[in-house]
C-alpha cells in the first residue's frame, strides 16, 4: 500500500504547519499544551506519510526501532526529576546529532546519489559533508553540555591561549578535506569523510569544554539550534522538503533563543559561543568591597518575614540544587495566607537552563501570576521589605549597574539592594558563575543565611509556625 | 586570652557586660571568658546560665582584674576598682573621657589600654559597635513607655460608646537615635508626635517615623561634621524658646534628649515652660545624667512640681535587653580587633585609635577630628548625566550607522544569492527557496514567547528537530546485512527517543503550570 507522491507531499505540507503552530503555541501558558498537541499529530502524520510513501523498505526494522525507542523515551521522561530537565534536553540534543550523522553517511553510501552527475552530485556531496559536520557538533557538544550539566565534567571553562587559532586551524581542515572529498570518486571519500566526523566531533567537545556553567542555557539553546540545521541539511541530501523546513524552523527558533539569552546577560553571542566573554573589560581597577557580611539566624530571619508587608524571593541555581522549591511554596502560602504580599522575581538568565526556575516553581504548584519577571518588579523593589536571595548571586549583584570594570558591567539584574532588607540563602561565600565577588553581600542592609537551601527553608518554616 | 567581666559595683547600674549569648560568641572568637559571681543577677542572668553558657565564675573582682587580659565592663570603674587592674590589662568600658579626666590619669598611670565604648567615632563602619546607639534606643522606646505611665492617660485617640477620647500629644526634642525611637514608639501607641531639632537634616528622617517636623523660622542649620549639632546663635535660641513655649502650652508629653558630647546637657525646658505646661503633664529627661535639659530635672528621681508636672529624671535601663546589646557591642569591637589570635591594639585603624583614651601610659584624648557627616560620606560618585542634545545626537548617529549596515547586508545577501542562482541546478534553488522562508517563520513565530516558557519551547524544538527520523525512514532496506539498513536503523532509533521523550517531557512540564 502506497501513497502517491503528491498526497505525500500535502502531508508534509500539513505536517509543517502543524509544527508552527506548535511553536507559535508555546508562546504562551493558554495555548501551550495545545502546541504540544499539534507538535505530535504533525510528527505522527510526517512519520505515516513518509512510510507509507514510495520506495521506503524494512518496514519490520522502522516498526521494531520506533517500537524500542518509545519505550525508552517514556520511560526516561517519566522518570526524569525536574531538577534535572537540562541534562536531559542536552543528552536528547546528542541524538538528534547523532542520527544526522548516521543518516549522511547512509546518503553518501546511497547507491541512488552515486549516480548523480554534475553540480547536482557536487552539491549533494556538500550537503552531505555539512551534514555530518554538524551533526557530529552537536553529537560530542551535547554530550559535554549534559556532562556540565550534570556535574560529570567540570562546569569551569576549559580554555587556553591558543584555543581560538586551533578551532580555526580544525575548521580550515575540515574544508580541505571537503574539497578532497568532493573531487573523490564514487565511495573513495569515506576517508575524509571519516577524518573530518573525527575532527567535528573534537570541535564539538573544545567549544563546550570552553564555555563556563553560567552560560549553558545559551548553549543548550545554541546545541538545539545545531540540531535543527542538521535536520536541515539531511532535508538538502535527501531532497525532502519537510526535513528542510522543519529544520530551518527549529535551527532559526533556537537561534533567536539564545541571542535572546545573550541579550538578558549583556553577552554577545559570539562572545557566549567562542567563550571570550567578559576580556573586554579588563585592566580596569575593580571596586573593592566596602562594608561588611553579617548573618541571621532562622529564628531572626522568620521574625523577619511575619513582620514584612511585601515580601519578593528571587530564585536562582542554588534553589534547583537544593531542590528548595517545594518547602519555597509551603512558605509563601503561610506567608499569604497571613495576608502578606509574595511574589517571585526571576532574572531571564536564572538557573541552568532557560526558564529553569518557572519549571521548577510550577513544579511546586507556585500560581504562575505571582511569579514575575525581573523588568515587572524592578520598579517594586524600593516598596519592597524584604527580599529573599534563594540561591542567586550574578542576577542580583549591583556591580552590572555601578562597577565598570566588572565583567557582568551593563547586564539587566534584579535590583534587590533597593529593598528594605535582603536576605540571601547561600552555602558559602563564593563567587557565582561569572567569578564576580557581590558587594550586594556587603551592603548594611543585607544580611546573610547560610546553610542548604532547603534546610534553611524548613528551619524558617518551623519558626513561623 | 582570657576575657574577664566583673560585676557592676554602681548601684543605679543594672547591667552587665556579657550575657550568656554573647559569652557564646566570645568563645568562638577564641577567648577564655571569666565572670564574677552575681555579675549579671541584676539584669536577669544567672551564674548557672553564664556557666551553661561556658563562662568560667569568679568570686572576687580582684580576680577578675588581676588575671584577665581583658576586662569587659558598664559603668567606668572607680579608683578602687582601677587599683585592681594588672599592667596592659586591656579595659573595654563606658569612661566619657571628657568629664572624667582624673580617670584617665589613674588609668594611664596603671598602664592600662582603655577603651572608651562611648567615644567610638559614629561612623557607618563602625555603627555596630556604637554603644550611644544602642543604648539611646532603648532609651528612646522606654521614654515613651515611662512617660504614658505617668501620664495615666489613653496615648491614642478613641470613639467610644461613652464618648471621645482626644489622643495625647508628645513633643520630642532631640532627634538622634533615642529620639527617632522616642517617635516611633509614641507613634506606634497612637500619640499625635511632633519633634524639633535644631538640624534641617534630620526632618525627613522624622517624618518617616511618624512625626511632624517643628521648626523656627530664623534660617540657620544647626548639623557639624561630627553628626552632633553645634551651638546656636542667641536669635535662634530666643525663637527655639518661643517655639517651645507655645508647644509647652499644648502638649502632654515632653521627651528631651538633647546631648553635647563632653558637655553638660544644654537647658532647652525652662521653669516658665514647665509652669505653662497643664497639670498631669510629664517631661521625660533623656539627658539627665548629663544635668538635664530640663532645668527642674532632679537626676535619678521622678518627681512632680507644684503645678502637676511630672519629671521623670530617671529611666528603667531595661538591662537585659541593654546588657545583651551592650555585649553584642562589644563582641564586635574584640571581632574588629582581631579576636583572640590575633588581636591587636591597631592606633593606625580609625576606630581603635580614637576610642583607646589610653595607651601604653598615655593619655590620648581628645582625638583628631573625624568626619562622618552623612553627606561626607565617602564613595558617593557623581556621573554627570549626558544631556538632552547629546543623546538625541548619539540616537542620530546610531539610526545612520544601522541603516547603513542594513543597505550593506542586504546587498550582500541579495549577491549571494544571485550567486547561487547562477550555478546551482534547479531543484536545489526550490529547496533553498523553501529553506529560507523556513528560517524567517521559525524567526517570526519564536520572537514573542514568554519567557518563563523557554524551557518547555525548547523541549517541544527538541522533539520537532527528531523530524531527522524521516531520513532514516528513507534509507532503510529490506536486507539487513546492508550498512545503509543498520546505519538508517541506529537513526531512527535513537530519532524516536529523541521524538518521544522530548514531548512527554514537555507535556509533563506544561501540565505543573497553573493559575
Amino acid at each position: 500500500m502506497f501513497i502517491a507522491k503528491e498526497i505525500q507531499t500535502a502531508a508534509y505540507l500539513f505536517a509543517s504547519i502543524l509544527f508552527i503552530l506548535s511553536l507559535s503555541g508555546l508562546s504562551s501558558q493558554e495555548s501551550a499544551k495545545r502546541g504540544v498537541l499539534y507538535g505530535i499529530v504533525g510528527m505522527i502524520i510526517a512519520i505515516i506519510a513518509t512510510v507509507l510513501g514510495k520506495g521506503v523498505e524494512g518496514h519490520i526494522y522502522i516498526i521494531g526501532a520506533i517500537a524500542i525507542a518509545s519505550v525508552i523515551g517514556i520511560m526516561v521522561a517519566r522518570k526524569v526529576e525536574m531538577t534535572a530537565m537540562p541534562q536531559l534536553v542536552a543528552i536528547l540534543h546528542s541524538f538528534v546529532g547523532l542520527a544526522a550523522v548516521l543518516v549522511g553517511f547512509g546518503s553518501y553510501l546511497d547507491p541512488n546519489t552515486q549516480s548523480l552527475t554534475g553540480a547536482a552530485h557536487t552539491i549533494h556531496l556538500v550537503e552531505v559533508f555539512v551534514g555530518i559536520f554538524i551533526g557530529a557538533i552537536t553529537f560530542t557538544g551535547s554530550i559535554i553540555a549534559w556532562g556540565k550539566l550534570d556535574g560529570k565534567v567540570p562546569s569551569k571553562p576549559w580554555s587556553f591561549a591558543g584555543l581560538q587559532t586551533m578551532n580555526l586551524v580544525l575548521f580550515l581542515a575540515c574544508v580541505a578535506l571537503g574539497v578532497l572529498f568532493c573531487r573523490a570518486e564514487g565511495t573513495s571519500g569515506m576517508l575524509y569523510l571519516g577524518i573530518m566526523t573525527l575532527i567535528a566531533s573534537f570541535i564539538g567537545v573544545v567549544l563546550v569544554m570552553a564555555i563556563g556553567g553560567g552560560d549553558m542555557p545559551v548553549v543548550v539553546s545554541m546545541l538545539n539550534s545545531y540540531s535543527g540545521w542538521a535536520a536541515s541539511a539531511a532535508g538538502f541530501m535527501l531532497s525532502n522538503d519537510l526535513l528542510i523546513v522543519t529544520g530551518a524552523l527549529v535551527g532559526s527558533s533556537g537561534a533567536i533563543l539564545s541571542m535572546h539569552m545573550c541579550h538578558a546577560m549583556n553577552r554577545s553571542f559570539f562572545s557566549v559561543i567562542f567563550a571570550s566573554g567578559g576580556s573586554s573589560n579588563k585592566g580596569m581597577e575593580k571596586k573593592a568591597m566596602e562594608g561588611e557580611v553579617t548573618s541571621l539566624n532562622h529564628e531572626e530571619v522568620a521574625a523577619l518575614l511575619k513582620e514584612a508587608k511585601s515580601v519578593v524571593i528571587v530564585p536562582g541555581y542554588g534553589m534547583a540544587v537544593a531542590k528548595a522549591q517545594y518547602p519555597i511554596y509551603e512558605m509563601v502560602q503561610k506567608l499569604r495566607n497571613a495576608g502578606k504580599n509574595v511574589r517571585f522575581a526571576i532574572h531571564p538568565v536564572a538557573g541552568r537552563l532557560p526558564g529553569h526556575m518557572n519549571v521548577l516553581l510550577a513544579e511546586a504548584n507556585v500560581p504562575y501570576d505571582i511569579v514575575l519577571e525581573m523588568d515587572e518588579i524592578n520598579d517594586d523593589m524600593p516598596d519592597t521589605d524584604v527580599v529573599m536571595v534563594i540561591g542567586a548571586n550574578d542576577v542580583v549583584n549591583p556591580s552590572a549597574q555601578d562597577d565598570p570594570a566588572s565583567s557582568i558591567y551593563g547586564m539587566p539584574v534584579i535590583e534587590a539592594w533597593k529593598a528594605e532588607k535582603v536576605i540571601i540563602l547561600k552555602r558559602s561565600m563564593s563567587a557565582g558563575y561569572s567569578g564576580e565577588d557581590n558587594p550586594l553581600f556587603y551592603k548594611p542592609n543585607s544580611e546573610m543565611l547560610y546553610g542548604d537551601a532547603k534546610a534553611s527553608v524548613d528551619k524558617i518554616l518551623q519558626h513561623l509556625n | 586570652m582570657k576575657v574577664g567581666v566583673p560585676s557592676e559595683i554602681s548601684p543605679g547600674e543594672l547591667r552587665v557586660a556579657a550575657t550568656p549569648k554573647t559569652i557564646k560568641r566570645l568563645q568562638k572568637q577564641g577567648f577564655e571568658v571569666y565572670i564574677q559571681r552575681g555579675a549579671g543577677s541584676k539584669a536577669n542572668f544567672s551564674d548557672k546560665e553564664f556557666e551553661e553558657a561556658g563562662a568560667k565564675l569568679v568570686n572576687t573582682a580582684a580576680e577578675i582584674y588581676g588575671q584577665s587580659d581583658i576586662v569587659l565592663k558598664v559603668k567606668e570603674p572607680s579608683t578602687e576598682e582601677v587599683a585592681m587592674m594588672k599592667e596592659g590589662l586591656v579595659l573595654l568600658s563606658y569612661l566619657w573621657p571628657a568629664q572624667n579626666q582624673e580617670l584617665l590619669k589613674v588609668l594611664a598611670a596603671k598602664k592600662v589600654n582603655a577603651v572608651a565604648m562611648d567615644a567610638i567615632p559614629r561612623i557607618s563602619r563602625a555603627q555596630k559597635m556604637d554603644v550611644l546607639s544602642s543604648m539611646a534606643n532603648i532609651a528612646g522606646y522606654r521614654s515613651v513607655i515611662e512617660g504614658s505611665f505617668h501620664f495615666g492617660r489613653f496615648l491614642n485617640g478613641q470613639i467610644t460608646a461613652a464618648g471621645k477620647v482626644d489622643p495625647a500629644k508628645v513633643l520630642v526634642i532631640g532627634a538622634g537615635v533615642a529620639g527617632l525611637a522616642a517617635i516611633g514608639a509614641a507613634n506606634s501607641l497612637g500619640a499625635i508626635v511632633r519633634a524639633f531639632d535644631t538640624r534641617k537634616e534630620v526632618a525627613e528622617q522624622i517624618q518617616s517615623m511618624g512625626a511632624s517636623f517643628l521648626t523656627v523660622e530664623i534660617d540657620e542649620d544647626g548639623a557639624t561634621a561630627s553628626g552632633y549639632s553645634k551651638e546656636m546663635s542667641k536669635e535662634f535660641i530666643e525663637a527655639e524658646m518661643k517655639l517651645f513655649l507655645e508647644q509647652a502650652k499644648e502638649v502632654d508629653i515632653i521627651i528631651t534628649t538633647a546631648q553635647i558630647p563632653g558637655k553638660s546637657a544644654p537647658k532647652l525646658i525652662l521653669d516658665y515652660h514647665v509652669a505653662a505646661m497643664k497639670p498631669g503633664s510629664v517631661i521625660v529627661d533623656l539627658a539627665a545624667s548629663t544635668g538635664g535639659n530640663c532645668v527642674l530635672t532632679k537626676p535619678g528621681e521622678v518627681y512632680t512640681t507644684d503645678n502637676g508636672v511630672t519629671i521623670v529624671g530617671k529611666l528603667n535601663q531595661l538591662p537585659n535587653q541593654a546588657s545583651q546589646l551592650y555585649g553584642n557591642n562589644l563582641c564586635h569591637l574584640l571581632d574588629d580587633m582581631g579576636k583572640a589570635e590575633k588581636f591587636k591594639i591597631d592606633m593606625e585603624d580609625a576606630v581603635v585609635s580614637r576610642a583607646m583614651v589610653t595607651y601604653n601610659g598615655n593619655i590620648n584624648w581628645p582625638p583628631a577630628p573625624l568626619q562622618v557627616s552623612p553627606t561626607a560620606g565617602g564613595g558617593a560618585k557623581k556621573v554627570a548625566a549626558p544631556t538632552a542634545e547629546e543623546i538625541k545626537a548619539a540616537d542620530e548617529a546610531k539610526a545612520k550607522k544601522t541603516a547603513i549596515n542594513t543597505v550593506i547586508s542586504i546587498g550582500v545577501v541579495g549577491a549571494l544569492l544571485l550567486l547561487v542562482g547562477a550555478f546551482a541546478p534547479s531543484a536545489f534553488i526550490q529547496h533553498f527557496t523553501v529553506f529560507v522562508l523556513a528560517v524567517f517563520v521559525g524567526w517570526q513565530v519564536i520572537t514573542n514567547v514568554t519567557h518563563a516558557l523557554h524551557t518547555p519551547l525548547m523541549a517541544v524544538t527538541n522533539a520537532i528537530s527528531g523530524i531527522i527520523i524521516v531520513g532514516g525512514l528513507l534509507q532503510t532496506k529490506n536486507d539487513a546485512s546492508n550498512i545503509m539498513t543498520i546505519l538508517a536503523t541506529v537513526a531512527i532509533l535513537v530519532a524516536s527517543i529523541n521524538i518521544v521523550g522530548g514531548f512527554v517531557v514537555t507535556h509533563r512540564m506544561l501540565k505543573m503550570f497553573k493559575k
